[in-house]
C-alpha cells in the first residue's frame, strides 16, 4: 500500500470520535484509489458507521484528517460534504417520504435524465417519478437512492450496507452498476456484510475493529479468510462448529405441528400458503421482494388479520385479533427493521423485560430481583454488549438484533417468526443468531426464519418453504437447499432450467473460488435484458 | 401502465391519468369544497335572505382567522408549531392602529410596509430561539406569545387608534360582481402571491422535507436549522397580515389577543396539514377556515344556545377529521 498521497482519491487519517465514555474510533484510516470499488469492513460496533457519518458530514471527528483530491476536506454536514465530492447512500433510503419522486431530485438538485438513465440499469425503468416516496416499497427506494447518487456523479460515492434489503435480482443489477464504475476516475466505497459481494465488486478491503484500522487486503479469491480473520480477531474460528453440528437435528412428521398454516390468504398479495412447523424445527422462507412473505409474517405476529385460510398452533385454531393474541399463544415475533421492535430510549433491560413482565405479574409492583435475574440471564445467553446499556439506541445494530430475540428468549421460547433477522449485521453476530435459534430448536422450541440471505437456509433449517406470487412453490430439505436451488425455486423455475439473471451465476460461481474476472468478461446478454444496459461502462451521456 | 412505455418518454403522462393523480393527491381539498358548499346551500335553505352582502361580510369577518390559518399552516408543515400567531397579531394590530391613527394615508402605506417587517422580526426572534436554544417549539412559542401579548399592551393599553380609509375599504363590499367579496379576493392574492412561489421554490422543498423526515432531509443536504427559521419567519409575515387585517375590518387595534391561535390549529388540522409535519398545504386550511365559521353562522340561525354550539363545534370538528382520515385511509389502501 505503498501510494504516494496524489494518487489517492479519498484519504482519511488518525480519526477519532468518542461520545461520551464510548470510543467509536480510535484511529481509522482509509485510502482509496480512483477507479477502485473499495470495501470497508468490521464487526459488530467496529466503528464502521461512525467513520461513514463522518466521511459524510453527519459527525463531526474528534480527530484525523480528511482528503479528497489531496484538498482537505471540511465536511460540516452531509450538504458541505457532496460539495466535497462525497455523496452517500444510507442503510436506510435518504427520500423525503411526502415528496414524490421528481421533487426528492429537485431537492438534492439531481439531473433526471442521467437519473433515469441509471434506474434502467439498475432494472427499476417503470418507475413514476410522480409517485410519493412513503408509497414506493423499500427495496425501490433503495435503487432510487441509489441511482440519484450515481447521477450526481460525486468523487467518492459511498454505499452502506446498500444490498441488505434487496431481493436477490435487484442485488444482482446493483452489483453489476457497481462493478461497472471500476477503472474510472470516480471510487466507490462500499459497505456490506456479505462476503461473496465484496468478491464479486471490491478491489480493495479495509478491515476495521475496535474502533482502529487493522489491515488493508487485496480482494483474491481466498482472501474472505484474511479478512474474516482481521475482523473478528480470534473468535473466527469457534463459532462455524457450533453452527454446523447444531445443524444436523431431525424432525420427525408424526408429532402435532407447534404451527400451521392451511390456504392462508391477504388480498391479493397472499394467495395460498400452508406449512406445519413442527417442535425443535427452524422452517426456512424464501421469496424474492415483495411475494407475500411480509403478508404472511404480520397475519402469524397478529399484525393483521387473513382474507383466508387458518391458522392452528398446537392443533388449535387460533384467528389473532392483536399481537397480544399471538405472544399468549406463544408465537412471538422478531423483526429485521429493529425500531419496530424496540423503545429506542428505554434500556437494554427495560426492553428485555417488557414483554415478560405482563407473565411476571398482572397487576401491582413487578418484582425487580426476578425480572434482573431472568433478564441478566438472557444478556448472557445472547452475549450482548452492554457498555451502552442505558439507551437502546446507542447500540450497535447487531446488539440491537440480539435485544430484540432476548426479550423473548427471556421468557422462554415455544415459536419464535423471525423476519430477515440478520439484515444488516456483521458476520460474527450472525453466527451467533444462527447457533442460539439452533439451540432454541435442540431445546423444543419451533422457529420460521425468512431470510433474504439464501446462504443462511443451509446454515440454520431443517427444511425450507419457498413463496412466489403469494403461494407456496417448493419445500426443499436442507440437503437441497443450496443457493442456485434456492435461487431458482424463489424465481419459480423448474430446477433444471437456465436462470434468467445469468450474473446470479457468476455471483454464486464466486464463491466457489473462480477469479474475480469474471464478472468482468464480456456479458452474454440474455435476451430480457435492455441492449443498452448491457455495455455502459462509463456514466450515461446527457440525452439526445 | 406505464411499464410498456419507453423509460425516457414516461414523463409524460396522459391527461386523465394527471386529473386523476391530481384528484387523489387533493382529495381532503376536494372533499372539504364539497362540505363547503354543502354547508352554504344549508346555510341558505335556513336563511333564505341570505345572499350577497352577507357573504360579503362573512368574507371580512373571516380575513384575519384565514391569514392566520396559513400562518400556522406554513409551520406546522415544517413540522413545528406556532402558539404566539393570535399574540403576534395583536401586537402587529396595535402597533399599526396606533400608527396610522389621524394620519395620512400615504403614512399608512409606510407603517403597513413596517409592520409587515415587524412580523418579519417576530417570526425570525421565535425561529431563532426554536432553533439556537433547543427547546422544544410549543415551550418556546407559548412562551412567547406572552412575551408578544405583553408587548402589546405595552403599546396600548386599552382598544383604540385607527386605520387608513384605504386600508378598511381593501376588507368590505364587493369586487367587480356583487357575489365575489373584496375581502376574500384580496386575502386569496395576496396568500397566493406568497405561496406559490414559496411552494415551488428549494425553499418550500425544503420546508416540506424536514417537516416530513429531518433525518432523511439532513442527509439529502438540506440545512434543517436555518429551513425552520424561515418557516417561522414565513408565520411572523402572515400573522403581520393577520393583524392587517384585524385592524382593517375593526377599524382599531386590541392589545388583547382574540382566540386565533387555537382556532388556526383547528382550520390547519381540519384542512388536511398533518400536525406531524410535511403534509397538506395553504389551500385546505382557508377552505376549512370558512367552513368552521359557516358552521358557526348556522348555528346561531338554528338559535342553538352559543354555549351549546361551541360544545357542538368541537363535536364536529373531530367528526370531520375522523371521517376525512377514514375515508383516505381506506383510499390509499384499496
Amino acid at each position: 500500500m505503498t501510494v504516494a498521497a496524489t494518487d489517492l482519491l479519498l484519504e482519511a487519517t488518525g480519526v477519532a470520535k468518542t461520545y461520551g465514555a464510548v470510543v467509536a474510533l480510535r484511529s481509522a484510516s482509509l485510502a482509496v484509489r480512483p477507479g477502485e470499488v473499495h470495501a470497508l469492513m468490521g464487526a459488530n460496533g467496529a466503528g464502521k458507521s461512525t467513520l461513514v457519518k463522518i466521511l459524510t458530514g453527519a459527525v463531526r471527528p474528534d480527530a484525523g484528517t480528511i482528503t479528497v483530491h489531496g484538498r482537505p476536506l471540511v465536511a460540516s454536514s452531509p450538504a458541505a460534504a457532496r460539495r466535497g465530492g462525497i455523496v452517500s447512500v444510507y442503510q436506510e433510503p435518504a427520500l423525503i417520504p411526502d415528496l414524490d419522486i421528481r421533487s426528492n431530485l429537485r431537492l438534492t438538485a439531481t439531473p433526471i435524465e442521467p437519473f433515469r438513465n441509471w434506474l434502467d440499469q439498475l432494472g427499476v425503468a417503470d418507475l413514476d417519478l410522480s409517485a410519493l416516496a412513503r408509497r414506493l416499497p423499500l427495496a425501490t427506494l433503495r435503487v432510487v437512492d441509489l441511482a440519484r447518487a450515481l447521477a450526481i456523479e460525486p468523487d467518492v460515492l459511498m454505499l452502506d450496507e446498500m444490498t441488505a434489503a434487496l431481493p436477490a435480482n435487484l442485488t444482482e443489477r446493483v452489483l453489476e452498476v457497481i462493478g461497472r464504475q471500476r477503472g474510472g476516475e470516480r471510487c466507490v466505497v462500499f459497505i456490506s456484510h456479505r462476503m461473496i459481494e465484496i468478491g464479486a465488486v471490491c478491489d480493495r478491503a479495509t478491515v476495521l475493529r475496535e474502533g482502529a484500522t487493522v489491515g488493508v487486503v487485496d480482494v483474491t479469491p481466498g482472501s474472505e479468510n484474511r479478512i474474516v480473520e482481521l475482523m473478528l480477531g480470534q473468535i473466527a474460528e469457534d463459532i462455524p462448529d457450533a453452527v454446523e453440528q447444531a445443524s444436523t437435528h431431525v424432525t420427525t412428521a408424526d408429532v402435532v405441528p407447534r404451527l400451521s398454516a392451511r390456504s392462508l390468504g391477504s388480498g391479493a398479495k397472499l394467495d395460498d400458503v400452508s406449512f406445519d412447523l413442527r417442535p425443535g424445527e427452524v422452517l426456512g422462507v424464501v421469496a424474492l421482494e415483495g411475494q407475500g412473505q411480509d403478508e404472511l409474517f404480520d397475519i402469524l405476529a397478529g399484525m393483521s388479520r387473513p382474507t383466508g385460510g387458518s391458522v392452528t398452533v398446537d392443533g388449535s385454531p387460533v384467528a389473532f385479533r392483536h399481537p397480544a393474541d399471538a405472544i399468549r399463544a406463544g408465537v412471538v415475533y422478531v423483526a429485521a427493521d429493529r425500531a419496530e421492535a424496540l423503545l429506542m430510549q428505554r434500556s437494554v433491560r427495560e426492553n428485555i423485560a417488557l414483554p415478560l413482565v405482563a407473565r411476571l405479574r398482572r397487576w401491582g409492583p413487578i418484582n425487580l430481583g426476578e425480572e434482573r435475574r431472568i433478564v441478566d440471564g438472557a444478556i448472557q445467553t445472547l452475549q450482548i454488549d452492554t457498555r451502552a446499556k442505558g439507551e437502546v439506541r446507542r447500540l450497535s445494530g447487531g446488539n440491537q438484533q440480539k435485544v430484540t430475540i432476548a426479550r423473548w428468549v427471556a421468557g422462554g421460547v415455544r415459536t419464535m417468526i423471525c423476519f430477515d433477522p440478520t439484515r444488516g449485521i456483521d458476520i460474527g453476530t450472525k453466527r451467533q443468531i444462527y447457533a442460539l435459534l439452533r439451540d432454541l430448536a435442540a431445546a423444543g422450541a419451533a422457529i420460521l426464519l425468512y431470510t433474504s440471505e439464501l446462504k443462511e437456509v443451509q446454515l440454520v433449517c431443517d427444511r425450507a418453504i419457498v413463496i412466489f406470487g403469494g403461494k407456496v412453490v417448493r419445500e426443499l430439505s436442507r440437503a437441497e437447499a443450496d443457493e442456485p436451488a434456492l435461487l431458482r425455486a424463489a424465481y419459480n423455475l423448474r430446477s433444471d432450467s437456465e436462470l434468467p439473471e445469468v450474473a446470479v451465476a457468476e455471483i454464486v460461481a464466486q464463491a466457489d473460488g473462480t477469479p474475480v474476472e469474471a464478472i468482468e468478461s464480456p456479458d452474454p446478454a440474455p435476451p430480457e435484458r435492455p441492449a443498452a444496459a448491457a455495455s455502459i461502462s462509463n456514466p450515461p451521456d446527457e440525452p439526445e | 401502465m406505464s411499464a410498456a412505455a419507453p423509460p425516457l418518454g414516461a414523463a409524460q403522462a396522459r391527461p386523465l391519468d394527471t386529473l386523476v393523480a391530481f384528484t387523489r393527491r387533493n382529495a381532503w381539498s376536494i372533499g372539504l369544497i364539497a362540505v363547503l358548499v354543502g354547508l352554504l346551500l344549508f346555510t341558505k335553505a335556513l336563511q333564505p335572505r341570505y345572499g350577497p352582502i352577507t357573504l360579503q361580510g362573512l368574507a371580512t369577518s373571516v380575513q384575519p382567522l384565514l391569514l392566520a390559518a396559513v400562518a400556522q399552516a406554513i409551520v406546522v408543515i415544517s413540522g413545528g408549531i406556532d402558539l404566539s400567531i393570535g399574540s403576534m397579531m395583536a401586537l402587529t394590530s396595535v402597533v399599526s392602529a396606533s400608527l396610522m391613527a389621524k394620519q395620512s394615508e400615504e403614512v399608512g402605506v409606510a407603517v403597513v410596509l413596517g409592520v409587515l417587517l415587524l412580523g418579519i422580526a417576530l417570526g425570525a426572534v421565535n425561529g431563532a430561539v426554536v432553533v439556537i436554544t433547543r427547546v422544544p417549539d410549543i415551550v418556546v412559542t407559548l412562551a412567547m406569545s406572552f412575551v408578544w401579548a405583553g408587548s402589546a399592551l405595552l403599546v396600548r393599553s386599552a382598544p383604540g387608534g385607527g386605520a387608513a380609509s384605504w386600508l378598511k375599504s381593501l376588507v368590505v363590499g364587493p369586487l367587480a360582481n356583487e357575489w365575489i367579496p373584496k375581502a376574500a379576493v384580496v386575502a386569496l392574492v395576496v396568500v397566493f402571491v406568497v405561496w406559490i412561489p414559496l411552494s415551488r421554490s428549494r425553499l418550500g422543498l425544503s420546508i416540506y422535507s424536514i417537516g416530513s423526515d429531518r433525518l432523511a432531509a439532513f442527509r439529502s443536504g438540506v440545512s434543517v436549522g436555518p429551513t425552520r427559521f424561515a418557516a417561522y419567519v414565513m408565520t411572523g409575515l402572515f400573522s403581520a397580515l393577520a393583524g392587517l387585517s384585524l385592524t382593517a375590518t375593526t377599524g382599531i387595534g386590541s392589545p388583547v389577543p382574540g382566540p386565533y391561535t387555537l382556532f388556526s390549529v383547528a382550520a390547519v388540522v381540519l384542512g388536511g396539514v398533518s400536525l406531524a409535519g410535511g403534509r397538506g398545504g395553504v389551500f385546505g386550511p382557508i377552505v376549512a377556515v370558512v367552513v368552521l365559521q359557516l358552521i358557526q353562522t348556522d348555528l346561531t340561525f338554528l338559535r342553538v344556545d352559543s354555549n351549546l354550539a361551541l360544545v357542538a363545534q368541537g363535536a364536529i370538528l373531530i367528526a370531520v377529521v375522523m371521517v376525512g382520515s377514514l375515508i383516505t385511509m381506506r383510499r390509499s389502501r384499496g
